[in-house]
């Protein structure tokens, strides 16, 4: 009877351990936050969002900055997205059980575990010394494309995954071919969780800052890039930077910057949750 | 002519495929030429002996020894802290709470490796370091303390997320079994759970500390730019990832020695994450087939 008692007080007390590791990690999260909010948000005004950079922790902004993480994030979207999508239709529907498709598995799985700052080293030797990009735009973009190519693939072929196999039957049943069914249905019934997975690839990139740092993209930048040959910065380096300075004005330049670049993941979060459940929604 | 287009249709995705080979190959390629050239003017013996790293300094030392150190002190230190909590939120989501309540709690914990981690970088050094100074006076405002635990913190939904879905993938007839023999389920969860979803569960550790050998932002600007072959968590310390962004920033000419340094560290970090994710692989296959 003891033993039982003592179970049961034991059973109740991990519950509330399980509880209190739960939430610990959010509660830290909101502490931050908060933190963050109450060192930044008075910094935040329209001059902070357009002004260039400066010397003077006070009139510093990131306008460059933020238009490099745009340029970036446009430029990788174009490369990595027909690529990965692809390489993913290629595995799901063409390739599955061949020798080549267990090799292809096992090197994407490989790739989605190498830290960032190794591809900042690819990028470094072979987009901006051998093809000669320079630090530009460009080569901060093909780097970062590389890097999110493995997660586009992998989120791309779950979404292909989820369509129903009837859908499948009935086009090659009415006469299409394996293109024809493809492009026309799997595709559009694919659509939602392929968003979902390139949203959230997308919103790891804006925030990526070592592969960037390694193939020389610099803190300083004078002007917005104007070309994808231009040199550029990004948000996460603008702030890297700001933390580095001993002056106290720059911190708070920094936890302003950070409270822009969350809200920027975090909508992009939002926006990839919204579309995944509309998705499941109408895919059953 | 639809024939003709449908297998260049299909050639054009399979290029695309290829494409991740190429990738591999070119990391290993561009990784081993530069550390051959670096190998050529260190002895690799000097390279994995010599317990002092100074290669920007002119008296010039490079045994990556201190950059190792320095990394596996702060992995250790997140997997620390990230696994008993880890571990714990997978098995209460997956045995104690409502099931409604997994639905909303998943996304919000997985909210914790979205956040760019430049920013926990912040946290680590304004927020962590601070606080801890409070207690441990002679703390450093740079180290592996709060570096590592800030790590910790971004890595808990690595392993809770994958715990809890080698968890909830365990045979309902198990439960059923211990539960018709009295048991408790925290006397479940340890005794029949945690050991039936073992392989999924090492494999999530596993791939944590991949991560954690791996982040490069939060230990470049928490834990210090000082390599030292030490295990006191109260210090500076560098990891090589960190030393890699060091020299990065700095103007390094290409085709020097130094610059011939990152990719000697980089190949080193490449053989470590390799191997974990080599491992973790092999774990999640045979896994798979033991359940299908």
């Amino acid at each position: 009877m003891n033993n039982i008692k003592k179970n049961r007080i034991f059973d109740q007390l991990f519950k509330f351990w399980g509880i209190a590791c739960t939430f610990l990690g959010l509660v830290l999260l909101i502490i931050f936050i908060g933190s963050i909010f109450i060192d930044g948000i008075q910094r935040i005004d329209w001059d902070f969002i357009t002004n260039l950079p400066s010397r003077k922790a006070e009139r510093a902004g990131i306008y460059t900055a933020l238009m490099g993480s745009v340029w970036i994030l446009l430029l990788t979207t174009i490369i990595a997205l027909p690529i990965g999508i692809a390489a993913a239709i290629y595995l799901e529907e063409y390739a599955k059980e061949s020798k080549l498709a267990s090799l292809l598995e096992v090197n994407i799985s490989n790739l989605a575990g190498v830290p960032s700052i190794i591809y900042g080293l690819l990028g470094l030797e072979v987009f901006v010394r051998i093809l000669q990009m320079g630090a530009s735009v460009l080569a901060g973009s093909f780097t970062l494309a590389l890097l999110i190519l493995p997660i586009v693939i992998v989120s791309t072929r779950e979404a292909l995954k989820a369509v129903p196999k009837s859908i499948r039957d009935a086009s090659f049943a009415m006469g299409a071919s394996k293109w024809q069914t493809i492009s026309k249905q799997l595709l559009p019934a694919s659509f939602g969780g392929i968003l979902t997975g390139i949203i959230l690839a997308l919103s790891r990139a804006v925030g990526e800052t070592a592969p960037l740092i390694v193939i020389g993209a610099l803190a300083y930048v004078p002007f917005a890039p104007a070309s994808p040959m231009d040199e550029f910065s990004v948000l996460p380096i603008q702030i890297f930077n700001w933390i580095s300075r001993p002056q106290h004005g720059f911190e708070v330049n920094a936890a302003a910057a950070i409270i822009i670049l969350l809200l920027i993941t975090f909508i992009m979060n939002s926006i990839a949750v919204y579309f995944r459940n509309r998705w499941q929604k109408r895919l059953k | 002519m639809r024939k003709l287009k449908e297998s260049v249709i299909e050639k054009g995705l399979q290029a695309s495929a290829l494409v991740t080979i190429l990738v591999t190959v070119g990391i290993i390629l561009v990784l081993s030429i530069e550390a051959i050239n670096f190998f050529s003017e260190v002895p690799i013996t000097e390279f994995l002996t010599d317990t002092q790293w100074t290669p920007l300094y002119s008296d010039k030392h490079f045994g990556i020894l201190p950059l190792l150190s320095g990394t596996l002190l702060t992995s250790f230190i997140a997997i620390l802290f990230a696994v008993p909590v880890g571990l714990s939120i997978s098995i209460y989501i997956s045995e104690y709470a409502p099931r409604s309540f997994r639905k909303t709690i998943k996304p919000l914990l997985e909210l914790l490796a979205a956040v760019p981690t430049v920013v926990y970088g912040f946290f680590a050094l304004t927020v962590v370091t601070p606080f801890l100074q409070t207690f441990i006076p002679s703390l450093s405002g740079f180290n592996s303390l709060s570096a590592g635990l800030v790590m910790g913190i971004m890595i808990i939904p690595f392993i809770s997320s994958l715990s809890e879905d080698a968890l909830h993938a365990v045979p309902n007839s198990l439960r059923e079994a211990a539960y018709g023999m009295g048991s408790t389920k925290l006397q479940n969860s340890f005794r029949v759970l945690v050991p039936a979803a073992s392989s999924g569960i090492v494999v999530s550790i596993i791939l944590a500390i991949s991560r954690a050998i791996g982040e490069t932002m939060i230990v470049a600007i928490a834990a210090g730019q000082q390599p030292r072959l030490t295990f006191d968590p109260t210090v500076p310390v560098e990891t090589i990832t960190a030393y890699i962004v060091q020299v990065s920033l700095g103007d390094v000419q290409h085709g020097s020695l130094e610059y011939r340094t990152i990719f000697a560290a980089g190949i080193t970090l490449f053989i470590f994450t390799f191997l974990l994710n080599t491992i973790s692989y092999r774990i999640r296959k045979k896994f798979r087939e033991k359940y299908e």
